[in-house]
């Protein structure tokens, strides 16, 4: 390194002028992306459980074969066509925004192991200096039990990182980010 | 929890040094109280899902997407700026295509944005959004007028240094930035929270562009230079 990368600072309240007005991404998965069917919603609650109005919330995954859109990754498989697995969404006055995506496949850990499906997320929001990384598992899948990064994380705060299915709507899951506070969400330094 | 020793064939990115990044909690900055995560970060070691992430092409832009002037039927008020610059990565090698994302006040300090109320005027002919993609030498250009400051509630009498959002994407989703260009000399500079949040000053400075007479077009507008570095790692045989 020869260079101080430049530091971050906050989004502050008005990004929807230049980070989703013309460019919110709901879809990640069209119609003709192949994969199971998620219709994830995301909400933001601040250290006393009130929702934030003003986050967005970006999603960057894999797709349902577990390869990314990306020349970095060099694994033999083709990319679903079309797909490019971004997501971008600004959050509601009840904190909420809502992706519509598909549960993605299995992408390499960090020798010879696979990672459980998940989708890398990024918070940004006043009072946030730097965004926060967190990660949005689905709960109940049998692949997190052989999760690399699920299993650096303490075994109580691993529920943080779960999206739960709504029972009575198939397909439809629900992440919970809490920034601090009792059930603070597990963020990453990535 | 032990670290993985194994981190595979991924080459991993640099992390970035001690204090040139703001802390999550800075009480000065109120906002960050209720926000800021108490528990440490958990450590990632890089793979796949960090080091890939969104990629642009030419397509995405439109005409005066990087022209702030031109975007309504007549012309903005305000001193007309051209800010312009490279964007590298931290072992000084460009980043071409890289998404520059720009949001600012108008030149009265007000943001077309509804949850604006400062009572400065709107300006009709300008939107204040801008973007463009680096060029292959990583090199990007506005035009636009310099934003005005203004007032917030942070504190008594708080004034925001005046300022422009950047949102950049690089190659990885790990590189992912959102910072704000600051002007040369600002007063205000020494009363602001969120300026001063980052404790190394080498890297705070980082944030203020530079004047730049060589950019600067005569008869028309003054030029700043603001480069942005990018997290980086060490070249591996298939880069170019």
């Amino acid at each position: 390194m020869e260079l101080i990368p430049t530091p971050s600072q906050t989004a502050g309240p008005y990004f929807h002028l230049g980070m989703t007005e013309t460019r919110s991404v709901k879809c990640i998965a069209g119609p003709q992306t192949k994969g199971e069917r998620v219709w994830l919603t995301c909400r933001v609650l601040d250290g006393e459980g009130a929702p934030l109005n003003d986050a967005v919330i970006e999603i960057w995954q894999a797709d349902a074969d577990g390869k990314y859109n990306h020349p970095d990754d060099m694994q033999k498989k083709t990319v679903d066509p079309g797909w490019v697995g971004f997501g971008r969404m600004a959050t509601e006055e009840d904190g909420s925004c809502e992706f519509e995506t598909i549960r993605p496949g299995r992408v390499p850990g960090f020798g010879s192991g696979l990672q459980a499906p998940h989708l890398n997320v990024a918070i940004f929001a006043r009072g946030l200096l730097k965004q926060l990384y967190t990660r949005v598992y689905f709960a109940g899948d049998p692949a997190n039990s052989e999760d690399p990064v699920i299993a650096l994380v303490p075994p109580q705060r691993r529920d943080t990182l779960m999206a739960e299915p709504d029972a009575a709507r198939p397909g439809h899951w629900s992440f919970d980010i809490h920034l601090r506070g009792e059930q603070e969400t597990v963020f990453f330094d990535v | 929890m032990s670290r993985p020793t194994n981190e595979g064939s991924i080459t991993q990115y640099h992390r970035t040094p001690a204090g040139s990044q703001p802390p999550s909690l800075c009480e000065p900055y109120q906002a960050t109280v209720r926000r800021s995560p108490t528990r440490p970060l958990i450590v990632l070691p890089h793979t796949l899902s960090e080091i890939t992430g969104p990629l642009y092409g030419r397509e995405e832009i439109g005409e005066t997407d990087n022209d702030l002037t031109r975007q309504h039927a007549g012309e903005p008020l305000g001193e007309r700026i051209i800010v312009t610059g490279r964007v590298l990565d931290d072992n000084g090698r460009p980043v071409p295509n890289a998404l520059l994302e720009v949001w600012q006040a108008n030149a009265t300090g007000r943001y077309r944005h509804k949850n604006d109320q400062h009572p400065a005027p709107l300006d009709p002919n300008f939107t204040g959004a801008g973007r463009t993609l680096t060029d292959e030498n990583g090199s990007y250009r506005f035009l636009t007028i310099k934003p005005g400051a203004y007032p917030w509630l942070n504190h008594y009498n708080a004034w925001r240094p005046a300022h422009i959002h950047f949102s950049i994407f690089g190659r990885a989703f790990l590189t992912r930035l959102v910072t704000q260009m600051y002007f040369p000399g600002d007063p205000l500079f020494a009363f602001d929270p969120i300026f001063k949040s980052i404790p190394d000053e080498k890297a705070r400075e980082r944030l203020i562009s530079k004047f730049d007479l060589e950019t600067t077009q005569p008869q028309w507008a003054l030029g700043f230079r603001f480069d942005i570095v990018l997290r980086g790692r060490d070249a591996t045989p298939f880069e170019a």
